[in-house]
């Protein structure tokens, strides 16, 4: 006990720690054992045959697809709007610094009806890409939209301080010892805000895989082409049938935790690499 | 250290529940005060009934105020009729619900809320008023579609939502279903493969009813909209001018049912308001009121009221037919997984 004590010596771990693991358990472990012990309860043939059913197959195809391609334009735009918006002084900044937060404010159903009505065939922006031949409601384009849409804060948001934090030497050393503009980017800037991006990156992936309430507002929700595995989750709820649901919730689950996991995975690597 | 960290464990669970009694303990207080001189009564519905209910409550405060002198407030909840119903089995306390299919009520039954026998409980299978599944056509029909057969032609865009997520796109299906039965002389192939027809043209597989709408009305989407009569009458209201009703030769007479939840009225001692509440609604002042919101009233002499509203001649095939065999058989039959939706999208003919 005496020993232990000396050992802290910031003060209120005991009760930090007691609160953390309370919440922690109430709010994350409990529910997420709830859906293990739930699906469990069902039988391994059954759920097997559940969540590798052909249609819910082209669900995830279609979740993980649109997703992954969000957090790619989310990590591209994101890092060029944070760079804007640290570096450069322009009128109305700080406006636009805030605009950034509005999709995590608005109820997704709201941007999602809002986006669908702007790019359906007969919307604002719909009209003008139909012309072009581009269709962007009721497609897979348009799931992205939505992703890209809800997604973008997380990466705009993590590079940020990064960047704010950066010590601007290192660019001017490396502008008079001759480097070109692109190589200080990628030699000096790119590894600072790299951990971030990654962040970044992974938390935009793992919002726009669960992603329900603006997807199917854009998505028209055709089976095998544009049904996202969320919507087949609620299609089963729809049915009274709970432990189909949490199967394929289950099945996104591991799908996120993965993803998760090789980011942070990759994210120990590179600091290690750039470590020694 | 272990051990400390246990103590304020406790501690913190302690203060928390103690915390979360409190509260619930003060809400019950605030109830009971009231009770004494008002009641209140919460209907959880399904979308489409938002302006009939508000219209309705209005006048069953005044009839109950009369009746009883007590004042009645009753509390409105509108959603997907599936998510609804699964809101009260998982605790929302309702003390009737007024949904679009008999499954849903059928599944809160089995959750053991409602006893067994609620739909001979009141008149016309406990559905006080009926609707039907019509098409909603943009201004002067430029497609020309009048029946069923005419929405399979190619290039027609159909709306309508997805079987799986909208009970009112289930009564959608079995009435293409059910003209297809009559037209194929119940050749199962030939109305499968009809159905396969259909469903191709179909744009749009909204989540639920008022988003189909939505997509059709809003967004501009697709030729034709399959929707609940009520629901096309309130987007003609709404649009003047804008869009027409076109009744096909057959459709289905869906009977939205209500239903007291026994366990919740036993509760909270609302039996006897809950009743009066729903049984009011076969009243003619209740069945006016449905016509006026555009639902068919199930009392024959209101419905001659609104005959210049709706086709009162319209073929109507029901859910109890021999075709269907009432709902927990047409669900299995056709929405479960493995039913006919299902091999309609088999994913073969897709892509």
């Amino acid at each position: 006990m005496r020993r232990s004590r000396k050992k802290q010596v910031i003060p209120g771990f005991g009760i930090s720690m007691g609160v953390t693991l309370t919440l922690l358990s109430l709010i994350v472990l409990i529910p997420m054992a709830s859906l293990v012990i739930n699906a469990s309860s069902m039988g391994f043939s059954t759920f097997w045959e559940t969540v590798t059913d052909k249609r819910v197959l082209a669900g995830y195809y279609v979740s993980l697809l649109c997703a992954l391609t969000a957090a790619v334009v989310n990590a591209v735009f994101g890092v060029i709007l944070a760079w804007v918006l640290v570096r450069y002084d322009f009128p109305f900044k700080r406006f636009l610094d805030g605009l950034i937060e509005l999709p995590f404010a608005l109820p997704t159903a709201v941007a999602g009806i809002a986006l669908t009505n702007l790019y359906s065939d007969k919307g604002m922006l719909g009209h003008f890409l139909g012309q072009l031949g581009i269709k962007v409601a009721y497609t897979r384009i348009g799931i992205i939209i939505a992703m890209v849409f809800i997604g973008i804060p997380f990466v705009v948001r993590t590079i940020q301080p990064v960047l704010e934090d950066m010590d601007s030497q290192y660019e001017e050393a490396a502008d008079v010892l001759g480097a070109g503009r692109a190589r200080i980017f990628f030699r000096i800037i790119f590894p600072e805000i790299r951990p971030a991006l990654l962040t970044g990156f992974g938390l935009a992936l793992a919002r726009a895989l669960g992603e329900y309430g603006s997807v199917v507002f854009i998505a028209g929700n055709m089976p095998f082409k544009t049904e996202i595995a969320p919507l087949l989750i609620m299609g089963k709820l729809e049915q009274f049938d709970y432990h189909g649901a949490n199967a394929i919730a289950l099945v996104m689950l591991a799908f996120a935790f993965l993803i998760l996991f090789a980011i942070n995975s990759l994210q120990i690597y590179y600091n290690k690499f750039t470590k020694q | 250290m272990k051990r400390k960290n246990l103590i304020t464990l406790g501690i913190v669970t302690t203060l928390l529940a103690g915390l979360l009694t409190g509260c619930a303990g003060k809400a019950a207080e605030d109830a009971d005060g009231k009770a004494a001189k008002a009641i209140e009564i919460t209907n959880v519905s399904y979308d489409p009934t938002r302006e009939l209910y508000e219209a309705y409550n209005v006048e069953f405060a005044k009839y109950w105020k009369e009746k009883t002198d007590q004042e009645v407030t009753v509390t409105q909840s509108h959603g997907g009729s599936g998510k609804q119903a699964r809101s009260v089995i998982e605790g929302n306390e309702a003390d009737v619900v007024t949904l679009a299919l008999g499954y849903d009520i059928t599944a809160i039954e089995e959750a053991g809320l409602i006893e067994a026998g609620w739909q001979s409980e009141f008149g016309n299978n406990s559905a006080p008023y009926t609707s039907t599944i019509v098409f909603l056509v943009r201004k002067g029909n430029p497609k020309q579609l009048t029946d069923w057969d005419d929405l399979v032609a190619g290039g027609v865009g159909i709306i309508t939502p997805n079987p799986k997520t909208s009970g009112g796109a289930r009564w959608n299906y079995l009435a293409a279903w059910a003209y297809a039965d009559k037209a194929f002389g119940h050749d199962q192939d030939q109305i499968l493969e009809f159905m396969k027809k259909l469903y191709q043209n179909v744009l749009v597989l909204d989540s639920g009813a008022r988003g189909a709408t939505t997509t059709f009305v809003e967004n501009g989407q697709g030729d034709v909209l399959l929707a609940w009569e009520n629901e096309a009458y309130l987007s003609m209201k709404e649009y003047p001018g804008e869009y027409e009703i076109v009744t096909p030769g057959i459709s289905i007479l869906a009977e939205p049912p209500v239903a007291i939840v026994d366990s919740v009225v036993d509760d909270r001692g609302t039996r006897e308001v809950a009743t009066a509440y729903l049984e009011y609604l076969y009243s003619d002042v209740g069945q006016r009121i449905a016509g006026e919101n555009y639902y068919r009233p199930s009392n024959k002499t209101i419905a001659e009221e609104f005959k210049d509203v709706f086709n009162l001649e319209l073929e109507l095939a029901t859910i109890d037919d021999e075709l269907f065999g009432g709902w927990d058989k047409a669900q299995a039959a056709h929405f479960d997984d493995g039913g006919t939706f299902d091999r309609i999208y088999d994913g073969e003919t897709q892509e």
